[in-house]
């Protein structure tokens, strides 16, 4: 039984990687997870220089999900690549590093200083809907997309897979532009943008007022989205969005997903990745599937 | 040994106090490994409710393997637990944060409101002179049980028990001294117990709350101000649930 799936010419041992931000860089999830087992492990946001974050309340939870503006607190690049990276490195699965930044100067002088390293995939975070500069401001036009892949594209060493945001009228107008910067491949979806409020305080829940959902209740709008933008490009998609179970995963397989990433159900599983992955090679033996490609973007 | 998400039975559970509940659990892989001033992170039956509360450990059996969590009802996740009978199952995680550090010193304990329950522990643990001071609104629970490990002083925002005010009056009117504070509570306890403690050069240590979400140290939610760098960032954001909950008075700004 196959369950490979090849990302922009790297293959993944299996479709299952996290999504950004819900995994560190894998070393608190070490005691639950055989990091060994994932198809890849996609890294928290990592900039040029530590970021502090936002204020707290930086979470709340709403129903059949939850809310965060954590607001890409990071160590910056330096401690990550002298610590983190070389925690992954020696593990046997695929390193996919988040990069995220203020300006396209930040963003490049990231992706630069891991050109000699050794980082299977670039995940590029221009949908982050919780900082004031950068981020979404570089998600939700299509020229200023355009742009900034194209001068993140020119220095990169190693594929670029740009994070879409869902906070648009029309995602395949993002995923379009991206394609025709040179982007290799595409994840979607990053949160929501949401906001709750504490009636008992009179207060917003989270201090950023503002904060990205996530969680099983986004679910259908990002299966949509991903079955979209499958039919709108031709890049590879690693699909997200509440993503709780094989089954889960399964239908952004089959909107298109070659692979999916779990974000949200660490923190209500910490074991979630591991059995979303036996739980998809028990669907393929129980229906006589060989390769878990055929699968992909087969629900026309 | 290491964290560990396990199923647990509820072994026996009961009201103490208006919404406070009383609940001991089965949790053998978690018991054995515990420490006064750790939580675990209780998860709802209901996937609507996906993110696992935090509860301080009350009492830890390592013979029996089992856990006593003393909680109050502060939404739908703690209702949804206080309803939870014998027999009855619930998936639990720990242990989680690093304890307290227990000194072979004068102790005073300071608990504050659901802040109580962690002391328990920590005041059978202790095998030294102690100062148990315990801060109500207005309905005192588990008082009596501190009374076998030291001495007892209470405190009540109305009065009706012990000394009116805060946990700091009752402090100060009964003359309470020690070499080394342990406290659990509200934001603005723990304020006034660090700003007492940094002025009379005793150490203190605070055992923080923050609204969490992985509990292990990765999601970065629940971080509080640090004066020194933090071990993730390195910007002064240390972490609660794993680099705290319990952290000494001149390490964090409250």
């Amino acid at each position: 039984m196959n369950l490979s799936v090849n990302i922009a010419g790297v293959t993944l041992k299996n479709p299952i990687t996290v999504a950004s931000g819900t995994f560190g860089s894998g070393m608190e999830y070490d005691e639950f997870v055989d990091l060994n087992k994932l198809g890849a492990v996609t890294t928290k946001g990592v900039a040029n220089v530590p970021w502090p974050g936002n204020p707290t309340p930086r979470i709340a939870e709403t129903y059949g999900g939850m809310m965060n503006a954590i607001g890409l607190q990071n160590p910056g690049i330096d401690t990550f690549v002298a610590r983190d990276l070389p925690f992954l490195q020696q593990k046997d699965t695929k390193i996919i590093v988040n990069v995220c930044g203020k300006t396209t100067e930040d963003y490049v002088a990231v992706v630069e200083r891991l050109a000699d390293e050794q980082v299977d995939l670039l995940e590029i975070n221009v949908s982050c809907p919780n900082v004031k500069e950068g981020g979404i401001a570089f998600g939700q036009n299509p020229n200023a997309l355009y742009d900034i892949t194209k001068a993140i594209k020119a220095k990169a060493k190693q594929p670029i897979i740009m994070k879409l945001s869902p906070n648009v009228t029309d995602i395949t107008e993002m995923a379009r532009a991206a394609e025709a910067a040179g982007a290799d491949a595409l994840s979607l979806i990053n949160t929501l943008t949401g906001m709750k409020i504490d009636v008992k305080r009179r207060c917003f829940a989270v201090a950023n007022k503002t904060a990205g959902v996530s969680g099983p209740a986004i679910k259908p709008i990002a299966v949509r989205m991903v079955y979209q933008v499958a039919n709108a490009v031709k890049l590879p998609l690693i699909g997200m969005g509440g993503c709780m179970s094989a089954e889960d995963a399964l239908e952004f397989i089959m909107a298109g997903a070659k692979a999916v990433a779990v974000g949200t159900a660490n923190f209500h599983n910490p074991y979630a990745t591991i059995e979303i992955i036996d739980g998809i090679t028990q669907y393929m033996k129980e229906n006589n599937i060989d390769d878990i490609n055929t699968l992909i973007g087969c629900v026309k | 040994m290491a964290k560990i998400k396990i199923t647990a039975t509820v072994i026996e559970q009961k009201m103490i106090a208006q919404d406070i509940y009383d609940m001991t659990l089965a949790a053998k892989e978690i018991a054995v490994q515990a420490k006064p001033g750790q939580f675990v992170d209780l998860y709802c039956a209901d996937g609507s409710k996906l993110l696992p509360r935090p509860i301080s450990l009350c009492e830890i059996d390592k013979k029996a393997g089992t856990l006593r969590l003393v909680y109050r009802i502060a939404g739908a996740g703690t209702s949804e637990f206080s309803k939870l009978r014998t027999g009855q199952t619930i998936d639990v995680l720990g242990p989680l944060g690093n304890g307290f550090t227990m000194r072979d010193k004068r102790a005073i304990l300071i608990g504050g409101g659901i802040g109580i329950p962690p002391m328990l522990q920590l005041a059978k643990s202790l095998d030294c002179e102690k100062s148990i001071v315990l801060g109500y609104r207005d309905e005192a629970f588990l008082a009596d049980e501190f009374a076998a490990y030291g001495d007892v002083y209470m405190s009540s925002d109305s009065g009706v028990i012990g000394t009116k005010g805060t946990v700091m009056d009752a402090i100060r009117a009964c003359s309470i001294t020690g070499d080394v504070i342990y406290a659990c509570g509200p934001t603005p306890m723990l304020r006034a117990i660090q700003s007492y403690a940094l002025a009379n050069g005793i150490e203190a240590q605070l055992s923080l709350e923050e609204r969490m979400a992985c509990g292990v140290g990765a999601c970065l939610a629940c971080v509080c101000k640090s004066k020194e760098p933090d071990e993730h960032s390195k910007v002064h954001n240390k972490r609660i649930c794993k680099d705290g909950p319990v952290f000494f008075a001149e390490e964090v700004e409250l």
